[in-house]
């Protein structure tokens, strides 16, 4: 699936499932905002302008209605990503020896970037984090919404309440995930172009 | 653009204009309160997302209302009646629970027991009224269970009352019908579907911690079900029907999710 062209690093299947997650995952933080300000559990709130729906009700609606974006794109990509070997062979193996090596040589200023098909170690940690971030999110979601019909998922994240905190602390990482990303793409902005017309 | 900001601005800063929506809405008739939140929805939200105005607002609103409608045939698929919501010791009941209703604490109903008439309508048996003692005389249970609210927060409150379902099959109610719908004195309505109104859990609640009911939780008689969100759990209800038709609620209609729990 993912093989054929030589010079093709992002199979259409990739392209397509990014940015159908970039656009879930936008409404999704928006609206997310918007709900935690109803009750937030810090000292701060977010910003108005930054949320999406308007009023809780509103937001609620974006954020159930953008959860089965998120869930129905990830499991296609997951699928993909698993039965075309891709998933293997573009993110493992991953050795911390070869992670430490290559985050020196990004700190430094030295990591090649000369073969956009490879991804190196620090990427590979990077995007298996926020795969794995992304089902925390949507588990802890799942008891944020259906507390009483999950009862174990539940006790595993620790009660309703530890679950807030969870998906907040989730939500955080991803976006700091995204941050990151961003700035690496504006870095080496042929990437973008990668992932827009495959190569 | 500057009136979609401030109408925005209005509807989504319920944090510090809460009270002034609550004043408000003393006022303001119902319908047309309704149909202002209902037009801004996702007013402010769109404009931010889309820079202006070119996205059709209306197909939006219709979009996410009927992906909501799908969310309640898919919650009513996952419900599972044997599933209970856990239960706490005493000591770890929230003190002072905390007062929630679409209006603030000192505009609470006080609802004189002698005068009291429950009504029972719709798909029944025995459309008779009931007096509180007569609710009093059924069977009784306690609960110590977690409340959620639609905004997120949690307290642990300790109810007491008549499992819902012994009275429905006391006046007859036909099982099979799909929602019950409810009425309250403080002009609050809302509905629930059949499944949750049998779970074992869902109490006509006549106590909190022991005591009778007091008026700021919904004297003489709440609709306590720790399954559902809190503004599914009506208070000083006056008129309980059994249709086949979906009744609503007050902020159901205005797009808060229908199913509203797990």
């Amino acid at each position: 699936m993912s093989k054929g062209n030589n010079s093709l690093i992002h199979p259409v299947w990739l392209r397509v499932t990014h940015w159908l997650n970039a656009i879930a995952v936008l409404l999704l933080v928006m609206s997310g905002w918007r709900i935690y300000d109803a009750a937030p559990f810090f000292d701060f709130v977010i910003p108005k302008n930054l949320t999406l729906g308007g009023w809780l009700g509103g937001a609620i609606q974006w954020h159930f209605a953008a959860m089965w974006l998120l869930v129905c794109n990830g499991l296609v990509y997951l699928a993909c990503n698993a039965l075309s070997g891709r998933l293997l062979h573009k993110f493992f193996p991953l050795s911390p020896r070869a992670l430490v090596a290559d985050l020196v040589s990004a700190l430094t200023g030295r990591l090649s970037h000369a073969d956009p098909s490879q991804y190196n170690a620090v990427q590979r940690l990077a995007y298996l984090f926020v795969i794995a971030d992304a089902v925390l999110l949507v588990l802890s979601g799942l008891v944020l919404w259906k507390s009483v019909q999950f009862p174990i998922l539940r006790e595993l994240l620790g009660g309703y309440e530890a679950t807030r905190r969870v998906h907040f602390f989730a939500m955080s990482a991803l976006v700091a995930f995204v941050g990151v990303h961003l700035v690496m793409v504006a870095l080496v902005p042929r990437t973008l172009l990668a992932m827009i017309r495959g190569r | 653009m500057l009136k979609n900001f401030s109408r925005h601005f209005v509807i989504s800063n319920d944090v510090v204009l809460k009270d002034v929506r609550k004043d408000i809405g003393r006022y303001v008739a119902d319908s047309s309160r309704r149909a202002f939140l209902q037009r801004s929805l996702t007013l402010g939200g769109l404009s931010l997302l889309s820079g202006c105005d070119i996205v059709d607002e209306n197909s939006v609103d219709t979009a996410l209302s009927t992906i909501s409608r799908f969310n309640d045939r898919v919650q009513g698929l996952l419900f599972n009646p044997s599933h209970l919501a856990p239960t706490y010791a005493d000591s770890m009941i929230t003190r002072p629970f905390p007062f929630n209703a679409f209006y603030g604490e000192d505009q609470v109903v006080v609802v004189d027991e002698a005068d009291y008439q429950l009504e029972v309508g719709g798909m029944v048996a025995d459309k008779r009224t009931w007096t509180v003692a007569e609710l009093r005389a059924m069977p009784q249970i306690d609960q110590v269970t977690r409340h959620i609210c639609v905004e997120g927060w949690s307290a642990i409150g300790k109810w007491g009352g008549v499992p819902f379902a012994n009275f429905l099959q006391r006046v007859g109610a036909d099982l099979s019908a799909s929602y019950i719908g409810f009425k309250c004195a403080d002009d609050y309505y809302t509905s629930i579907d059949m499944a949750t109104a049998l779970h074992p859990q869902t109490l006509l609640a006549l106590t909190y911690d022991g005591q009778t009911l007091p008026p700021k939780y919904g004297f003489p008689m709440k609709l306590r079900m720790p399954t559902k969100l809190g503004y599914k759990n009506p208070k000083h209800i006056k008129a309980i029907f059994v249709t086949n038709t979906n009744p609503g609620g007050y902020w159901e209609d205005q797009g808060y999710n229908w199913f509203g729990g797990s």
